[in-house]
C-alpha cells in the first residue's frame, strides 16, 4: 500500500460540491440547496461530535471506558447524511456512527455508557428513529430492509404525502460489504423495492484491510448489479453528502426504491482505541487526508465568504467544550449497573428455572453484602 | 525461517506459544495455510499470528475478506484440495455467520463421502470474557458445536497446552473447533519445545489432572482451570484438598480420568462460564451420575453463567464464576 489512494480502485471522480479548499462547485445533477445559515449549523454539529469524539478517546485512555471507535474524519459522512433525515426516518447505525445518532437526538451519554459496560446501548429506538448499534457486522444490512418493508405495509412509502412519507438509511462500512448479510439486504432491497438506502462509509480500512481486500470495483459499482442506482460522494464533503442522502432519500420515500451510497472517506484515528495503525498503514496516507479534513473546509468556506466571523467559531468550540465537560462528569457518575436487573429481560415470559436462578443470585450476592 | 534456533525451554503467554505451535506447522507441513481477518500485517487482533506473514507469504498466511462464512467455505474447498486451513475467527461472536459452514458442511463432509474427503480444518476461535469488551466479545459458545457431531472440540488452559494441542490439531484429519480463552492470552510459563526428549505432550484429546487432591473435584476447561486451581489453593486454608481436573477436551470428553478421580472423592463440582442449561456442564454431570452413582456422596454441582446473555461488562465479576462461587459450590457439596 506504498501509493497514496484516492479514489479507489479506478478514477471515478466522487460528488463534489465543497473543495477541500472551501470552494463551491457545481455538480451536474447535484446541489446543495440549503442556506449558511444551515452550513454554520453543520458544521457547528461537526465541530460537536468531534469534541464528543476526543472526549471518549480519553476517558477510555484514563480507564473509564472499555473501548471507544473513534469518528474522527468521518464527521462529514456522518452529520452530513443524518441531517437529510426526517423524523420519521429510520436509521441502523454501526458501532462508529456517534455523529448520526447524537443527531437524531440520543444523549451522547448512552454511547458512553455502552462503551464503559454500564448498558447495552438501549435508548428508545423509535423516539429517536435509530437502532441500536450493530455490532456484529452486516447484520443490520437485512434487518433494515424488513423495516422499510414493514414501511411499505404501513402505508408509509410513496403516499404522495411526503411529510408523512418515511425511509430507511443503513449504515456500514466498507469492510461489511463482504458479509452475506449485507449482500442479502441489497437483494432483498431491490426484489421488494424497499425503501432503503445503503450507506456504506468508505473509510478505506476494515481495521488493517484496506478496501481493495473487500473489493475490485468501486463500491458504489455494485449496485449496478443489484438494480438500482449507486453513487459516489465525496464523504468529506458535507453539503455533498447532504444533497446526495436527500435525493436518495426522496427517492425512496417516494416509492422509488433502494440506493447505494458510498462516502468516500477516511477513518484518521485507529480502528478503536485497542488497535495499533501503524502496523499496517503509512503515515503519508494520514497526511494526504489531513489537507480533506472534513471540518476545514467547511470553515474555510464559511470565513472566506463571511458567511460566519470568529465569534462564531469560538461559540461552537465553546458550546462543545461545555458539552464534553458535561459528559465527562456524567460519564463518571453513570450508575452501575446490577446483574439481577437484567433478568427480567431475558424472556417476555420468564421461566421458573430463571425465576429461581434469579432467587439464588440474589441470596448468593447478599452473603457478601452481609460479609462486609 | 527464524535467524537462530530458539531455545528449547521458553518462557512463553500462551498467545506466543500458540504463534509458534503455528510456526512449526507451518514449517512441518507445506499443506498448512492460516486464513482470518487481519491475521496477515497485523498479526491479527490479539498478535497470535504476529510475523507469520513476513515469514510465510501471503499465499499461506491469507489476510481475508469481512466474511466468516467465506473464510470457512473456502477452507472447505481447500480442505477438498488437500490444504490444511487453519482459520481465525476474531471473537466468539462473530463464528455465527461461519456456523452453517460449520455445521452443515464441514462436520458432516467426512460422513458424507463415506470417509472420501477428510476435513482436516482447524478454526480457532478466542472465547469466554473478562476483558472488559463490549456485546459479543466475551461469550462462551462451545455448546453449539459440541453438540454438532464429526467436529472435534477443544480448549487449551496454558501456554504448554497452546503451544502442542494447536499442532496436534492441525494434524488431526477431523475438524477441530479450538478455543482460546482470551483473558489468559497473556499469561506465561515455561514451554519446553522438544516433545519428546523433554515433556512428552499430552494427546489432543485427554482431560488431565492439574492438581491432586482428595476431598472434591473441580472440573473445567479453558479459562475457569485457572480459577479453580485458585480455587483450590485457598480451600488448603480450611484444610481442604480439591482435585482439579482441565478437560481440554469438549467433545468428544475424555472422563476417565474425571470417573477415577470422583469415584475417590466422591464430589464433583464442574465449572464454565457458559449459561449452566444444556451446557456442557449438564453432560459432564450427567455422565458421572451415570459412571460413579454408587461413590458419589452429594449430587454433581455445576458452577456456570447463568441463562442470562453475557452482561455489559461492568457486571462481568457477578456474572462469570469466580474463585468465591466455586469454594461455596465446594461447600454445599461437602455439607450434603
Ligand atoms: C461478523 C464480524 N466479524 C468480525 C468483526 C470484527 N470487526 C469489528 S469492526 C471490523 C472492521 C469493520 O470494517 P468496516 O466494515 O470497513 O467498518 P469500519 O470499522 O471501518 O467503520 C471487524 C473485522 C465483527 N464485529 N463482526
Amino acid at each position: 500500500m506504498s501509493d497514496v489512494r484516492e479514489s479507489g480502485a479506478d478514477d471515478t471522480v466522487a460528488v463534489q460540491l465543497l473543495t477541500p479548499d472551501g470552494e463551491r462547485v457545481e455538480h451536474p445533477d447535484y446541489a446543495y440547496a440549503g442556506t449558511d445559515d444551515q452550513i454554520r449549523d453543520l458544521y457547528a454539529q461537526m465541530v460537536l461530535v468531534r469534541r464528543v469524539d476526543a472526549e471518549a478517546i480519553a476517558l477510555q485512555r484514563q480507564g473509564e471506558l472499555g473501548l471507544w471507535p473513534s469518528l474522527l474524519g468521518q464527521e462529514a459522512a456522518q452529520i452530513g447524511s443524518a441531517y437529510a433525515l426526517r423524523s420519521q426516518d429510520y436509521t441502523f447505525p454501526t458501532y462508529r456512527e456517534h455523529g448520526v445518532t447524537i443527531s437524531r437526538g440520543i444523549d451522547p451519554l448512552r454511547l458512553l455508557a455502552m462503551f464503559r459496560g454500564t448498558e447495552t446501548g438501549a435508548w428508545d429506538m423509535a423516539r429517536y428513529g435509530a437502532h441500536l448499534y450493530s455490532i456484529i457486522i452486516g447484520t443490520q444490512g437485512v434487518q433494515s430492509v424488513g423495516y422499510g418493508m414493514g414501511l411499505e405495509r404501513d402505508g408509509l412509502v410513496g403516499s404522495g404525502d411526503p411529510e408523512r412519507d418515511a425511509a430507511v438509511v443503513c449504515y456500514f462500512g466498507d469492510g461489511a460489504t463482504s458479509q452475506g448479510d449485507l449482500n442479502e439486504g441489497l437483494i432483498f432491497a431491490a426484489s421488494y423495492n424497499a425503501p432503503v438506502v445503503f450507506f456504506c462509509s468508505n473509510n478505506q480500512w476494515a481495521i488493517s484491510e484496506p478496501s481493495e481486500r473487500q473489493s475490485r470495483v468501486p463500491l458504489y459499482r455494485r449496485a449496478a448489479g443489484f438494480g438500482f442506482p449507486g453513487v459516489r460522494v465525496d464523504g468529506n464533503d458535507v453539503l455533498a453528502v447532504h444533497a446526495v442522502t436527500t435525493e436518495a432519500l426522496d427517492r425512496a420515500r417516494s416509492g422509488n426504491g433502494p440506493t447505494f451510497i458510498e462516502a468516500f472517506t477516511y477513518r484518521m484515528g485507529a480502528h478503536t482505541t485497542s488497535d495499533d495503525p501503524t502496523k499496517y498503514r503509512l503515515a503519508d496516507e494520514l497526511e494526504h487526508w489531513r489537507a480533506r479534513d472534513p471540518l476545514s473546509r467547511v470553515r474555510a468556506y464559511l470565513e472566506r465568504t463571511g458567511a460566519a466571523d470568529a465569534a462564531f467559531f469560538d461559540e461552537a468550540d465553546a458550546v462543545a467544550d461545555a458539552l464534553a465537560v458535561q459528559l465527562r462528569r456524567n460519564c463518571l457518575a453513570l450508575p452501575e449497573p446490577s446483574l439481577a436487573e437484567t433478568f427480567d429481560w431475558v424472556y417476555a415470559d420468564p421461566s421458573p428455572e430463571l425465576t429461581e436462578q434469579l432467587a439464588r443470585h440474589r441470596e448468593y450476592a447478599a452473603s457478601f453484602e452481609e460479609a462486609r | 525461517m527464524s535467524d537462530a534456533a530458539p531455545a528449547p525451554v521458553r518462557t512463553m503467554t500462551m498467545a506466543k506459544a500458540l504463534n509458534a505451535g503455528l510456526r512449526r506447522a507451518m514449517e512441518d507441513d507445506p499443506k498448512v495455510l492460516l486464513m482470518g481477518e487481519d491475521i496477515g500485517k497485523l498479526g491479527g487482533v490479539f498478535r497470535v499470528t504476529e510475523g507469520l506473514q513476513k515469514d510465510f507469504g501471503e499465499a499461506r498466511v491469507v489476510d481475508t475478506p469481512l466474511a466468516e462464512a467465506g473464510i470457512v467455505g473456502t477452507a472447505i474447498g481447500l480442505a477438498v484440495r488437500g490444504y490444511r486451513p487453519v482459520c481465525e475467527i476474531q471473537f466468539d461472536g462473530f463464528v455465527f455467520p461461519a456456523f452453517d459452514q460449520i455445521v452443515t458442511q464441514v462436520a458432516r463432509m467426512r460422513w458424507r463421502t463415506r470417509g472420501q474427503v477428510p476435513m482436516p480444518i482447524v478454526i480457532r476461535i478466542p472465547f469466554g470474557g473478562g476483558i472488559g469488551a463490549v456485546e459479543h466479545h466475551s461469550e462462551s459458545p462451545e455448546a453449539y458445536f459440541a453438540h454438532t457431531v464429526g467436529l472435534k472440540v477443544v480448549s487449551c488452559s496454558n501456554p504448554v497446552d497452546a503451544y502442542w494441542m494447536i499442532q496436534q490439531a492441525v494434524r488431526s484429519d477431523d475438524p477441530v473447533i479450538f478455543f482460546e480463552p482470551k483473558r489468559r492470552y497473556y499469561e506465561k510459563a515455561e514451554v519446553d519445545t522438544r516433545g519428546t526428549d523433554g515433556a512428552v505432550p499430552l494427546p489432543l484429546h485427554g482431560s488431565r489432572v492439574v492438581r491432586p487432591g482428595r476431598d472434591a473435584t473441580l472440573i473445567a476447561y479453558g479459562p475457569m482451570v485457572k480459577t479453580c486451581v485458585e480455587a483450590a489453593e485457598a480451600a488448603t486454608d480450611e484444610g481442604r484438598e480439591l482435585e482439579v481436573i482441565d478437560l481440554r477436551t469438549l467433545s468428544p470428553l475424555d472422563l476417565g480420568p474425571v470417573f477415577d478421580s470422583v469415584r475417590r472423592t466422591g464430589h464433583a463440582v464442574v465449572v464454565h462460564e457458559a449459561p449452566v442449561s444444556v451446557g456442557l456442564g449438564s453432560e459432564v454431570a450427567a455422565r458421572i451420575t451415570e459412571e460413579c452413582f454408587y461413590s458419589l456422596e452429594a449430587p454433581v454441582l455445576r458452577v456456570a453463567g447463568a441463562d442470562v446473555p453475557y452482561p455489559p461488562s461492568r457486571i462481568e465479576e457477578d456474572y462469570l464464576p469466580d474463585l468465591d462461587r466455586v469454594l461455596d459450590a465446594v461447600d454445599r457439596s461437602l455439607s450434603y
